[in-house]
């Protein structure tokens, strides 16, 4: 799953790094740094393990007010 | 009970550095401090107060606070604070209830994304509070900050809901680290709860610099022995 900075939110580590990219003479209009955690679940299906996922952001793994998540799941 | 030196329990956390600070600094004014093992199913019975003081707390790994909100004496905790108790988060201590829910927003990294040390000087924007009971609304409180991910952050909506409810208690003088209306401190609806970055458990003693904290721990320990005091009596 996939954990970034809200739309909308400061997020100023991501604007070091746009500044440090820049320094090096890359040129990059955006930049975000979020998180990235692989989990491996077992579950019956990819959709139940979606919704487990689901479930651990809610109520751990990101903070609704400041984060949004992407949950990538795919079958081993 | 000991009415004149009301017990105050100090959690540590694997990672918590301030605890013995706290633990010294109530003692200092006047409190018995009881140190707790974050693995405690249960907060010792007699206690008047809690303090979740500074440090890092599991790392700060996902989010700071985030992993602490986890550990089993918070159940404990939170009943604590939910039957009116005092309780007082310091700096990781301030991102653990925010993380538990027991207080509003979250704290981000500081937008200089650089690590404070030093003297702030905040204003007291609320007397409703046990922790500021014997401060005037507009005073002024020396207390050093040292942290990475202060920087307290709230939706629009929310945060005109806690200001609306006077939850704002502490305000940097100047903006510091970018934290929304220079927010330094917040408290619970009630007032029972207060998070707050400064840390007012290094500014009890003149000999060491500015005291600003002193008041903020006074308070805390006046509202943990009127507590206990209520116990001996035979509840509130």
């Amino acid at each position: 799953m996939l954990i970034r900075p809200k739309a909308g939110i400061l997020d100023p580590q991501g604007e070091a790094v746009q500044a440090s990219l820049a320094t090096l003479g890359f040129s990059v209009t955006s930049a975000r740094v979020g998180r990235l955690v692989d989990l491996e679940v077992a579950a019956e299906n990819v959709e139940a393990a979606r919704a487990e996922v689901e479930r651990m952001c809610a109520e751990l793994l990101a903070n609704p007010l400041i984060e949004s998540f992407e949950i990538i799941a795919e079958a081993p | 009970m000991n009415e004149a030196r009301p017990r105050i329990a100090v959690i540590t956390f694997p990672g918590s550095n301030d605890d013995g600070d706290a633990r010294l600094a109530l003692e200092h004014l006047g409190a018995e401090a009881v140190p707790v093992w974050h693995a405690a199913n249960e907060l010792p019975e007699d206690v008047g107060g809690v303090v979740l003081p500074g440090g890092f707390s599991y790392g700060d790994y996902l989010r700071c606070g985030a992993l602490a909100r986890l550990a089993p004496v918070m159940g404990s905790v939170r009943a604590f604070a939910a039957d009116g108790g005092p309780v007082l988060g310091i700096c990781n201590g301030f991102q653990i209830l925010c993380e538990a829910g027991l207080l509003p927003g979250v704290l981000r990294a500081n937008r200089q994304l650089e690590f404070l040390c030093a003297d702030a000087a905040v204003t007291v924007e609320s007397d409703a509070t046990p922790f500021t009971s014997a401060c005037v609304p507009g005073e002024e409180l020396v207390i050093p900050i040292k942290h990475g991910e202060g920087n307290w952050a709230s939706d629009d909506r929310l945060y005109a809901d806690v200001v609306t409810r006077g939850q704002v208690v502490l305000r940097y003088t100047e903006d510091v680290n970018g934290s929304r209306d220079r927010v330094a401190g917040i408290a619970s609806e009630d007032g029972n709860v207060l998070g707050l970055m400064p840390h007012p458990e290094h500014a009890v003693d003149p000999l060491l610099g500015p005291t600003g904290g002193a008041p903020l721990l006074q308070g805390l320990i006046a509202a943990a022995r009127e507590r206990v005091t209520d116990y001996a009596l035979g509840g509130p």
